[in-house]
């Protein structure tokens, strides 16, 4: 199966600037379905970046993401060619994680 | 006479034991009270946090403390959505030791919607996309130095992105 995480880490030398798309449903529980039976809530709650071994950046989700959450943010010390690592947790316990090089 | 003998240690043992469920009590209303540098450090996904309804108990839940308004923390946020299932967030700021970043809409079922941590290193700088239910304020809080700051904006939501 594809990946769902899409990223494009980029380094001017200096700094590295991550970008981030996810594919899930990030599912509220508050949103009823066509038979008005309410979708239970189904969301990304942890996810983590990961650069030479220790976390750059940790977010923690709530339901209110917007659906295929995209993030952006940038760290100190990125390398082109390095590795990032990048992994998230769903509260269904569901995971997915990818490594992309910094480019 | 057997009174006073049994009744000094008997109060003083009732002392040391409410001063030991007040040490339990302490811990348990404020982790994050007793060392606030480390909020941020806390690796435990902030679930209590995420289930407060109004903003300022999600702060509370999420630092253990309040937030005062800083124009040095600096919200971006449309003036107007006209889709409430994708608004795009973003916050920068020129405070320095920033630990972590959260936002939260006021009107939402449960204010928080996202929180993250910011080890040293990385810029104290995120953007990410937010669903609402409906016009609110949207708060960023950014914890620096073991403060907390924050800015609001109003942003106008045509289309709620919660309800169905």
């Amino acid at each position: 199966m594809a990946s769902t995480i899409r990223v494009r880490a980029t380094s001017n030398g200096d700094i590295t600037e991550v970008q981030a798309l996810i594919q899930h449903p990030m599912d509220s529980g508050f949103v009823k379905d066509a038979q008005g039976a309410v979708i239970p809530a189904h969301f990304i709650r942890e996810l983590t970046f990961e650069h030479d071994g220790k976390a750059v950046f940790t977010a923690d989700w709530g339901p209110a993401v917007s659906k295929d959450p995209y993030i952006k943010f940038s760290f100190k010390g990125g390398k082109k060619g390095d590795d990032l690592k990048i992994g998230w947790v769903d509260n269904k316990g569901a995971t997915d994680a990818t490594v992309a090089k910094i480019l | 006479m057997s009174t006073t003998a049994n009744g000094f240690p008997a109060t003083r043992r009732l002392l040391l034991q409410g001063a030991g469920l007040v040490a339990l009590f302490g811990l348990g209303q404020m982790p994050f009270g007793a060392a606030p540098a480390h909020a941020a450090a806390n690796d435990k996904y902030p679930e209590d946090a995420f289930k407060q309804k109004s903003d300022a108990d999600a702060i509370h839940a999420l630092y253990g403390k309040g937030a005062e308004a800083s124009d040095k923390v600096k919200l971006d946020a449309p003036e107007i959505a006209e889709n409430g299932a994708v608004v795009p967030v973003s916050v920068a700021t020129t405070l320095d030791n920033v630990t972590s970043i959260a936002f939260l809409v006021s009107e939402n079922p449960n204010a928080l919607a996202a929180s993250y941590r910011i080890p040293p290193g990385t810029m104290p700088s995120v953007a990410n996309r937010l669903k609402m239910q409906k016009t609110s304020n949207v708060i960023a809080i950014v914890e620096a130095g073991g403060k907390l700051y924050s800015a609001t904006k109003e942003v106008k939501v045509t289309v709620g992105g919660c309800g169905g």
